[in-house]
């Protein structure tokens, strides 16, 4: 087996140099790093700070659509030529809208969330020293940053961002003259994200081979945590989807900039008719939600698999139907592949396929609601535990259901034909994937936080955050479903125009005020963020007495995870409140000798030898209770 | 480690602090002294005193938020003092759960009631029938799965909220209940997808009749073109290469059925006719919106497409039953296409047969002098243009 074989060599290799020959210096610790547990908190900094900016930008857009007549010298003074008179320009208005949506989709539910918690839970959950490919792993992350910054870059040039949609539909995205934010931005947009995508695959691709080839002994595949589970599957997504998106990209860019007609075809703009011929801008829409569908699995899988093991943690129980939630991970990962026409229901192509694309489109609704209900059947008859992190975990299961729901009418062909992309698709996806996504985020980072940071978070600020952004979340986006119902269309600057959209008047501002006071709670988080890190209270070693492998590694982090041998596994992950045991958690690293008195016959199903030394000791405790 | 150390500094903190200070001297000084406008520079001040007090507003919330943090840390470690145990957190955020399910519950029905009536306004469509019937079997389906899960959550974590006395109860899997709820959304999924395939297939995969009247509408930023056929009851074919001024859909003349074409301010219909809408678009993607309709069709530079309809009820009729004699049937832009994507509308009015044939018959050709005037000045100037031109016009 390879997985032993690599493993054997890894100790031998490493055994004893670990804490010897690093003299780490400024650079190579914080900046140039190569260890899996700091490029982790990297990403995790990052993805914070590029959150706090999409968020601010979001706050932006949500004041121009509460008081569209109302002018804020304040914005003039902080946006200069994008806000002339106090007032956002309509199409510095698109632009904040594309930022935000690229930003909160690839750089923060992306990159911020697989690429903190895959680095950092994977090598510390299957038992690895570090990642399958340190430097690739330290390049992942720098292509990740340049990202950023190119994307961030885009609001300096004159005529500002990107400002197609975070879809880029070309031909608006391929004809510079079209609006303003086609020029240059665009350009920054579409290099940036090629910069990404080179980062997602450098990532997936070590996530990937770690989890095949690094595991410890006994790590076999169905004694690997949820997460661990999860974070291998978005990996495989992620690898067999971006490239594609890279193709679309860059035929995009050989429209801008040298005159092909890959997307373009019998164009007149502004009075003048463009030479373009044969194209079609429904193969850009093609290439993009063949990567885009599979995106927001990306987004939402990783979320899923942290949510499963803080709820089995803090329910303190096992997860229910282990089996059934891999399975259903595998179905979605699988079936979202072919999914993606759904979003194209009523973009001219051919009203057969998008029948075809609906049936696809509601099958994947079927692993969606057994994973609901198999979290539901974990916390029956729990001892739950509300740690911040847990609270986190139950508002991604209680977004997931509301925003799921409306999936399944978006999904169906017929009724998207009033919806589509109508508020009712903004409110969807921000419950679905936009607000599931980023509580399986937070989650991760409370609960995970001892472990990066060898410091806990205050829980009494956690719960003032979770509680805060959790009701307002649902204030900005559940009254937009009626709004969409009645036709009311997304992207639009202000909806002055159509007398008939005045009574949304007020539920805009409505959602205005609950955005901004989301906002204003994340002060709370970013507060017990940065103060925990420095001043937090220290930690132990295991401090939610979890059973997965990471809280066997020392507190202070080491370069190679484990001081001496990497501990060997003999169970599941999920041995909580287990009868006959006297703790409510047994660690994998107890081996089930030791455990004799809570032992089940099903810990034996694949170990006949282990099976009749359980069945003799059943039969010599139960003789011996019939002595007494 | 120097990092910490760095961080822990009260030296560079207050060097931070000063610096802060400073630059927000610096700005504010910007502010008033780069304007050489008094007027300016007091709006300015004043609108800096503005943010301040938000500022502030927001500072007082955060020391509110410390301050009762602070209680509440004494409060419980004078609990502990007394020997009694601290504040059970546990309990707390189980009553938090179900008073947060109690007031989300009556927050979902004030929705239902009073925005639920805003939505869907009465479809004036034959198909628009169908698809809010589906519409609403699927709420009423999902609406009773969203109200069953979300329950049982906030009801489970008050109910199990932990307790030190208790264990969880080990429960790994049960393969029945997982067959069932497997199961069970299975077949009504499947149910709703043939129903909603059908449906689907029943709007879009229509026929052409003989009497279905034509309507080419053309998107361009950020304005509509509506063109009718005529009598003949067929449009001239089109191409973009031929635009001019004049000619902005690029109307091939050399077609004969395009002779008769009209062209029209207002999209007109006559009520319980079929109609077929050509849907182009001439420079980026736009998206024919016709929510009372239930009709939306994206407009695709280089790939014609169309939408089949009957309007049900007029333009009169929809006033009187909304009582509102302002009322008009809209089409506007549902896809991102630049910077006047917010206002790109027309208005659609629904009017009986009779009305109908009295304002076509005013509509004016599409074939207008100007252009009439460019097609005999090309002649002028290309003499063997013309001649093609004439054996065209001929024919």
């Amino acid at each position: 087996m390879s997985t032993l074989a690599v493993h054997d060599h890894g100790v031998a290799g490493h055994d004893h140099d670990h804490e010897h020959h690093h003299h780490d210096t400024f650079i190579t610790k914080y900046v140039f790093s190569q260890d899996h547990k700091m490029i982790a908190k990297q990403f995790l900094i990052t993805g914070i700070t590029m959150a706090v900016i999409a968020m601010l930008l979001s706050i932006l857009f949500r004041i121009q659509l509460a008081y569209p007549d109302k002018s804020f010298p304040l914005l003039e003074t902080l946006l200069g030529r994008f806000a002339p008179n106090g007032r956002l320009d309509p199409e510095f208005y698109l632009s904040l809208v594309t930022i935000h949506g690229t930003i909160m989709v690839f750089f923060v539910l992306t990159a911020g969330l697989s690429g903190t918690f895959s680095n950092l839970l994977i090598p510390l959950q299957v038992g690895a020293r570090d990642m399958a490919s340190p430097f690739i792993n330290m390049l992942s992350y720098w292509f990740f940053f340049a990202a950023s910054v190119i994307m961030l870059s885009s609001f300096f040039v004159q005529k500002g961002p990107a400002g197609g949609g975070w879809t880029i539909y070309p031909p608006l995205s391929a004809l510079p003259k079209a609006m303003k934010g086609s020029e240059l931005g665009m350009t920054l947009w579409l290099i940036s994200m090629v910069c990404f995508i080179a980062s997602s695959l450098m990532g997936g691709i070590n996530y990937v081979s770690t989890v095949l080839n690094m595991r410890t002994k006994g790590m076999d595949l169905w004694k690997m945590p949820l997460t661990v589970w999860a974070f291998f599957l978005t990996a495989i997504l992620g690898v067999l989807s971006f490239p594609v998106l890279v193709a679309g990209v860059v035929l995009l860019i050989f429209d801008r900039s040298f005159g092909t007609s890959f997307y373009l075809s019998d164009i007149i703009l502004q009075g003048k008719i463009m030479p373009y011929e044969g194209g079609s801008p429904i193969l850009f829409q093609h290439l993009f939600w063949f990567l885009g569908h599979p995106e927001v699995y990306i987004v939402i899988m990783p979320a899923m698999g942290i949510s499963s093991e803080v709820i089995a943690v803090n329910s303190r129980k096992p997860i229910f139907g282990y089996h059934a939630m891999v399975y259903s991970l595998i179905g979605i990962t699988t079936l979202s592949f072919i999914v993606w026409g759904h979003h194209m229901f009523v973009t001219g192509m051919n009203p057969f396929l998008g029948g075809v694309f609906m049936i696809t489109t509601l099958i994947i609704a079927v692993p969606s609601a057994v994973k609901t209900f198999n979290w539901l059947a974990t916390l029956w008859r729990g001892n739950i535990r509300f740690t911040p992190a847990m609270l986190f975990a139950i508002g991604l299961v209680s977004f997931f259901i509301s925003g799921g729901i409306t999936g399944i009418f978006l999904g169906n062909a017929a009724l998207d034909i009033n919806l589509h992309d109508t508020y009712f698709v903004v409110a969807h996806f921000h419950l679905v994937m936009g607000s599931a996504a980023i509580f399986g985020m937070l989650a991760g980072v409370y609960h995970w936080f001892p472990k990066m940071f060898g410091r806990l978070m205050d829980e009494k600020l956690g719960y003032l955050h979770f509680w805060l952004t959790f009701i307002c979340a649902y204030l900005v986006f559940f009254p937009m479903h009626f709004m969409g119902l009645d036709g009311v269309p997304r992207r639009y600057y202000a909806m002055t125009e159509f007398p008939a959209f005045n009574r949304w008047l007020s539920v805009n501002t409505f959602i205005t005020w609950a955005a901004i006071t989301a906002g204003l709670a994340q002060i709370a988080f970013l507060y017990n963020f940065i103060h925990s890190i420095f001043w937090g209270k220290k930690t132990t070693q295991n401090p939610w007495n979890a059973n997965t492998l990471e809280w066997t590694a020392p507190v202070e982090h080491i370069h190679g995870n484990w001081p001496g041998e990497i501990p060997t596994v003999y169970r599941w992950p999920y041995d909580y409140s287990k009868p006959g045991h006297d703790a409510d958690f047994i660690l994998q690293t107890t081996p089930l000798s030791e455990t004799m008195s809570s032992n089940l016959p099903h810990d034996f199903e694949d170990n006949p030898a282990g099976l009749s030394q359980y069945n003799e000791w059943e039969k010599t405790q139960r003789s011996s209770e019939e002595v007494k | 480690m120097g990092f910490k150390k760095f961080i822990n500094s009260k030296k560079a903190l207050s060097l931070v602090a000063a610096f802060m200070l400073f630059g927000t001297n610096v700005l504010m000084a910007q502010g008033t002294g780069a304007d050489p406008k008094a007027a300016d520079s007091t709006s300015k001040s004043d609108m800096w005193i503005g943010v301040g007090y938000y500022v502030l507003l927001v500072l007082l919330a955060c020391v509110i938020v410390a301050v009762v943090g602070k209680i509440l840390r004494v409060y419980d470690l004078s609990l502990q003092m007394q020997g009694k145990k601290g504040m059970n957190w546990n309990n707390i955020i189980g009553v938090i759960c179900i008073i947060f399910l109690l007031a989300g519950l009556y927050g979902c029905y004030w929705s239902f009631v009073v925005q639920g009536n805003m939505i869907l306004p009465e479809s004036a469509s034959e198909h628009g029938g169908k698809i809010d019937f589906m519409f609403w079997t699927t709420t009423v389906i999902t609406m009773f799965v969203f109200f069953i899960t979300q329950i049982l959550l906030f009801g489970f974590l008050f109910k199990y909220r932990g307790s030190d006395k208790r264990k969880g109860y080990f429960y790994p899997h049960n393969n029945t209940i997982e067959k069932i709820w497997t199961i069970i959304p299975a077949i009504v999924l499947t149910v709703l997808v043939v129903f909603g395939f059908f449906t689907w297939r029943s709007v879009t995969n229509t026929d052409n009749l003989k009497n279905d009247i034509n309507i080419d509408v053309t998107a361009h930023q950020f304005a509509w073109e509506i063109r009718y056929p005529g009598k003949d009851g067929k449009l001239g074919q089109v191409n973009y290469q031929l635009y001019t001024p004049n000619n902005v859909l690029g109307v091939n003349f050399k077609d004969r059925n395009s002779f008769d074409d009209q062209k029209a301010d207002t999209l007109v219909l006559p009520v319980n006719r079929e109609v077929r809408i050509n849907i182009h678009a001439q420079d980026v993607i736009h998206s024919l919106y016709m929510p009372h309709f239930r009709v939306q069709m994206n407009a695709v530079p280089g790939l014609p497409t169309f939408f089949k309809f009957t309007p049900t009820i007029t333009t009169a009729d929809m006033r009187n039953r909304l009582d509102d004699q302002k009322f008009e049937y809209l089409l506007y832009c549902n896809k991102i296409c630049g910077g006047g994507h917010y206002n790109m509308q027309k208005v659609v009015r629904v009017v009986s047969e009779v009305e109908y044939e009295n304002w076509i018959a005013r509509q004016k050709p599409y074939l207008s002098d100007q252009i009439k005037k460019e097609l005999h000045l090309a002649d002028a100037s290309q003499p063997n243009k013309a001649a093609e031109n004439k054996i065209a016009l001929n024919n």
